[in-house]
């Protein structure tokens, strides 16, 4: 019944959603972000996140810091309370948390593959990869040339098993194809997470289902822009556009069809919430379509705190997360590379 | 009086449930108002608890102030002890002439009903105060400033029990068993 879970949500729950929310009061605010941003060198960068939650994971740094360093312990940091979250759920709490890190599974696999490709080391592959999606076999990944061989030796005991049946063909592996793997993975992974969430049902169901329903058209919007001007057929690219979502069924065909930036732009305005991203925009103009993207993911994400005894706040505080650290690459870079200027281009703040 | 107790084998409901001592009622009565009532008030109790437990860790000034809610949900259970030593002093013995009497009846009756009145209100009413509780933790932990403010919805969620319990004992005043010399 919607509206009753106050009533059990606490018996499993209760604990996990006090200790996100006590871990949300932590992200940086917009006067952390304006003190990081009138930094001068990474070392002033540093000493001001001393300040913050992230303090014990960097001190211990020695001097000359490098940007990916940073961006590291930030991860660790996030990687750590994630896995502590993890280790206190019960069902179905613990398969949810497990499905938020299924994302960053696929990237890795395309990253360890496409790496391969172009002749790397795997081990320099390895650590570039994101902590929170590193599964056991994945070093094996590098030994597969086709994805026939890939799925049957390596990904047929991960969880992305089941996603693989869309993309199993005896191509080779080309940057192509590749790109198509990540997309169809990924829009079976999108599809699966929904209609687990609409299992559990009641406010979970109600959130969830918006910020993935945003998640899909983001994602649809990017293929399209991506990969106009490209070979890939408007047959293929239906293909990778996710079942669900405010886009589905209508847009998707319009989009199907786009072949530059203004169409895609005229298609979308017919929906009102996508229509006032893309007012932001002039025209012809795609650089800040991002930004935009990530403004109302993060406005999204922190509605989701409002209500209570859902399992939302999960999701939202791990994007919030990823979001900040983001956040927190760009300003390095900016001042590593001494560009400040452009360092408010692409900062969402969170609150 | 004359179609009680004298019609012994008719077969209806009304002369089963007729038959039916008014002690049964009145102990069924009393079980009720004190176990429904403690059963909310552990609701409530475990619903607050996990919250503050979890929102402590990082903010642990909110511990002392938070534990006003725990402290409504257990007046709860109070209530409900009280009503129940209240309802059982109103026990009497009647003679077994007496038993199935109207005034017997309606004394069983009446203890029957303030139990059920005193243990689902308070049911309510832990829960309430529970689930509230729950909130004000949680918000506390974020801005103390919202503390006193949600206290107060919790100070109207605990009137609901207490509005049983005034109810409850005003049923079981008139609760009045047949005198014993007949």
């Amino acid at each position: 019944m919607y509206g009753f879970e106050a009533m059990t949500f606490n018996i499993h729950g209760g604990y996990l959603e006090a200790i996100v929310r006590g871990h949300r009061a932590g992200l940086l605010t917009a006067a952390d972000y304006n003190n990081l941003c009138q930094c001068e060198t990474l070392d002033d960068i540093k000493m001001h996140l001393s300040a913050t939650e992230y303090g014990p994971y960097l001190q211990n740094e020695p001097s000359p810091l490098h940007t990916t360093t940073i961006v590291e312990k930030c991860t660790l940091k996030l990687v750590d309370e994630y896995k502590h979250m993890l280790c206190q759920a019960t069902e179905p709490l613990s398969t949810f948390l497990e499905y938020i890190t299924y994302g960053h599974m696929i990237d890795n696999v395309v990253l360890i593959v496409t790496g391969t490709l172009h002749e790397r080391d795997v081990q320099e592959l390895l650590e570039k990869c994101h902590p929170l999606g590193m599964f056991d076999s994945i070093a094996t990944l590098a030994v597969a040339q086709n994805m026939r061989e890939l799925y049957r030796l390596v990904l047929v005991d991960t969880p992305l098993a089941p996603y693989f049946s869309e993309c199993i063909t005896s191509e080779d592996l080309d940057d192509m194809n590749i790109e198509i793997m990540r997309n169809t993975l990924y829009k079976a992974y999108l599809e699966d997470f929904y209609k687990f969430c609409q299992k559990l049902g009641g406010a979970t169901a109600e959130i969830m289902s918006d910020l993935l329903s945003f998640e899909a058209d983001r994602r649809a919007v990017n293929i399209t822009i991506n990969s106009i001007g490209t070979e890939l057929t408007r047959d293929d690219r239906r293909k990778l556009y996710s079942n669900f979502g405010l886009l589905y069924p209508y847009g998707h065909e319009e989009l199907a069809v786009c072949e530059d930036i203004d169409q895609v732009r005229s298609a979308m305005e017919k929906y009102p919430p996508y229509q006032s991203i893309f007012s932001k925009l002039s025209y012809g103009e795609s650089q800040m379509l991002d930004k935009a993207f990530y403004e109302e993911e993060v406005k999204r994400l922190c509605l989701a705190f409002e209500q209570q005894f859902h399992y939302g706040v999960f999701f939202s505080y791990m994007r919030l997360r990823e979001q900040e650290i983001r956040n927190l690459m760009w300003i390095s870079e900016c001042v590593a590379q001494n560009q400040k200027s452009r360092v408010h281009d692409s900062v969402v703040f969170i609150f | 009086m004359a179609g009680t107790s004298m019609a012994a084998y008719s077969s209806s409901w009304s002369t089963a449930l007729l038959k039916i001592s008014p002690y049964t009622f009145s102990a069924i009565g009393i079980a009720i108002a004190i176990g429904v009532s403690v059963l909310g008030a552990a609701w409530g109790i475990y619903i607050t608890g996990s919250s503050l437990i979890g929102a402590a860790i990082k903010a642990p000034r909110i511990t002392s102030k938070n534990l006003i809610s725990v402290i409504f949900c257990e007046a709860v259970a109070i209530y409900g002890v009280i009503v129940a030593i209240i309802l059982q002093t109103k026990l009497e013995s009647v003679p077994s002439s007496q038993i199935y009497a109207a005034e017997s009846l309606r004394a069983g009756y009446a203890i029957f009903a303030s139990g059920i009145i005193v243990g689902f209100a308070n049911l309510v009413c832990g829960l309430c105060v529970g689930i509230i509780g729950s909130s004000c933790a949680l918000s506390d932990a974020q801005n103390s400033s919202l503390f006193v403010k949600i206290l107060v919805i919790e100070i109207f969620g605990s009137a609901l029990g207490l509005f049983g319990v005034i109810v409850g004992i005003i049923m079981s005043a008139q609760a009045t068993w047949p005198a014993k010399s007949v």
